[in-house]
């Protein structure tokens, strides 16, 4: 039997939801893993043509130039003041944010809390990769205690600047709020997870049960000063503990969805 | 038609859902809070989006969101919630998208009082928000006017892609008046091109105000401005009063144009040829009928509810060429006609010049008056 007898099955390409660009991240970002993620969702449903997303200010400022969606570009922290504009206009279609955590938990707090709270019809993509990236790495709202930043030079003291915002546990609380969940792309195993709390994210979407809300941990290898394989052992090691991963948040009517 | 008697925010309410208005997002603040009322019954009634915000920053980002997808989109609020609004503005004015703001102006500064003001006169007609743009500005000094000017607001914004905003100080909001509203106009069913909708057939749209190329975003910003100028050229709109044989003109907008209106009359009644020049785009300004009437008359009052504001602009038309003398209230005290007749009788009788600055010699006399 030669090479040429084997028969052949894609079983890994580039979805039709993403372009065939390079991204500007960093090596060893889990970006461009959320990306594909999101991507793949969009695919499986079909929704390329029938969705609009929403960018951040933050290193995913770009993320309009990878994907084959509309897209608008919202002011820092307040895409999901926007995306509610948007859907409140076009019900019908799938209206996304893809936020960090210096956009979504610190300057963006008030427009995310008030999206949850009315029970916005949006889902978003919340990557938490405890600093801020795009500036060069100054402490977030969800830098770790201790943790070394360019504006925590000697480790974030609490006594003085405060303990992480836990932000799925703290939208879980809100009645609007139909599925928020934490996973992380510091794995295989949690890849696939996430992958699958992001489509489910887009259903509750598509059944109109509420607003969803995926957290995701990622990686900030360079400004974290690790290598890429240091920096998915610091997620699991550092992260984790003080990020549990889980389900926050699944409405009765979320619940009944995915059965 | 028939009038009726109606209170200019629920007036301007009204007549933006007749203009067409197709979603609404905001936030309360007196003196501005019956506009959002008003749609907060008939927007749902009607099936069309209306979103109380979280903030003025929510309400204006929603806003810049549905202006996104082309739709007839609106908010309103007052000179605090404005000032919030300020970012998003920029954005809208920088990603081109159009958007009707209604502010209904209170004293300032700082959180202030919520009596009729014109102190945002220079936030609106020349900034506030960051970067190179201009807003189309609209004063009206009748709920009728308001009424008008709603619809108009809307074409204009929509055919330039330029913000246009109803500036109307606290009276203009909170007077009831008989005015005759529009019929309904049906909404509009064309999606422009730019909007998103959707990437159908393969055709993505992007909405963005960012440009990182420092020579593409000068591109951006020329055509900004040649926009601005074709506006200047084509959509400057003032009343005049009494100018065809006038000596003296008095230049005031809104509701201190209408106030002005009052003393001019009354100066008439005493022989005193005065006009009054109201301008009702404050932005693009009516320069070209003040330079007419600078070779005509002998001297300017400018009448405002603020430390003089568009007397800059009146100023910087006039050129020294006749003298220009202010008269202001500030603070959210609203001038009485007999203040501003004083003024018009001090113009025709007493010596004038044009050395010094106007603000500094009404200062002085202000001074005296309430110390």
């Amino acid at each position: 039997m030669t090479l040429a007898d084997v028969p052949t099955k894609v079983v890994y390409s580039r979805p039709k939801s993403l372009n065939d660009r390079v991204t500007h991240y960093c090596p060893g970002c889990t970006h461009g893993i959320a990306h594909r993620l999101v991507a793949e969702v969009l695919d499986e449903m079909g929704i390329i043509e029938n969705t609009i997303g929403v960018a951040s200010v933050g290193c995913s400022v770009f993320i309009y130039n990878y994907f084959n969606v509309d897209f608008v570009e919202a002011a820092h922290g307040r895409a999901p003041a926007m995306a509610t504009g948007i859907k409140r206009v076009y019900p019908d279609h799938f209206v996304f944010t893809y936020q960090g955590d210096g956009d979504l938990a610190s300057i963006g707090m008030g427009e995310i809390v008030g999206a949850a709270s009315r029970g916005e019809k949006i889902t978003v993509i919340f990557l938490n990769n405890a600093n801020y990236g795009m500036t060069g790495g100054q402490m977030a709202p969800t830098s770790l205690p201790g943790q070394k930043t360019t504006s925590s030079p000697t480790g974030r003291d609490v006594s003085r600047q405060g303990y992480p915002i836990q932000t799925a546990e703290l939208l879980s609380t809100l009645e609007g709020s139909a599925y928020v969940v934490r996973r992380s792309l510091h794995n295989n195993r949690e890849v696939r997870r996430a992958k699958q709390a992001i489509r489910t994210a887009f259903e509750v979407q598509k059944a109109g049960l509420g607003f969803s809300l995926v957290e995701l941990l990622s990686t900030c290898p360079t400004n974290w000063a690790l290598t890429p394989v240091e920096a998915r052992e610091w997620v699991e090691e550092r992260m984790i503990p003080a990020y549990p991963l889980g389900d926050y948040k699944i409405s009765a009517a979320v619940a009944a969805l995915k059965k | 038609m028939t009038k009726q008697l109606i209170k200019g925010n629920t007036a301007v309410a009204e007549a933006a859902l007749r203009a067409g208005l197709e979603a609404y997002f905001g936030y309360p603040i007196t003196p501005q809070t019956e506009l959002l009322e008003h749609l907060s019954a008939r927007m749902p009634e009607l099936g069309r989006p209306f979103v109380q915000a979280e903030s003025e920053l929510g309400a204006i980002n929603m806003v810049y969101g549905a202006a996104c997808t082309g739709k007839r989109v609106m908010t309103s609020s007052s000179s605090p919630g404005v000032s919030l609004m300020m970012e998003g503005l920029s954005y809208i004015a920088g990603t081109e998208v159009p958007m009707v703001l209604v502010d209904v102006v209170r004293g300032g500064p700082g959180l202030g009082n919520i009596a009729p003001s014109q102190g945002d006169y220079n936030q609106i007609v020349h900034g506030g928000g960051h970067g190179d743009y201009r807003m189309i500005v609209l004063a009206p000094a009748s709920v009728q006017e308001a009424v008008d000017l709603t619809a108009l607001a809307f074409d204009l914004t929509e055919k330039y892609r330029t913000i246009t905003t109803i500036m109307m100080d606290g009276s203009i909001g909170q007077m009831m008046e008989p005015a005759e509203l529009p019929p309904f106009q049906p909404l509009k069913e064309e999606v422009p091109e730019w909007a998103v909708q959707g990437a159908k057939n393969g055709k993505k749209h992007l909405l963005t105000s960012i440009n990182l190329d420092a020579p593409a975003q000068e591109v951006m910003n020329l055509r900004l401005m040649s926009r601005w100028q074709e506006i200047e050229a084509n959509e400057v709109r003032w009343k005049g009063y009494y100018l065809d044989d006038a000596e003296y003109v008095v230049v005031g907008f809104g509701t201190a144009g209408r106030i002005s209106l009052s003393a001019v009359r009354a100066a008439r009644e005493q022989g005193i040829k005065v006009g009054l020049l109201r301008p009702i785009t404050l932005a693009p300004f009516p320069a070209e009928i003040l330079d007419e009437l600078t070779e005509k008359v002998k001297a300017f009052l400018v009448v405002e509810m603020n430390a003089g504001q568009m007397l800059e602009d009146v100023r910087l038309v006039v050129r020294g060429r006749k003298p220009v003398e202010f008269f202001g209230r500030m603070g959210g005290v609203v001038p009485f006609p007999d203040e501003v007749l004083t003024e018009i009788n001090r113009l025709a009788t007493e010596p004038l010049t044009t050395e010094g600055h106007p603000r500094d010699r009404w200062l002085a006399r202000l001074r005296e008056t309430i110390g």
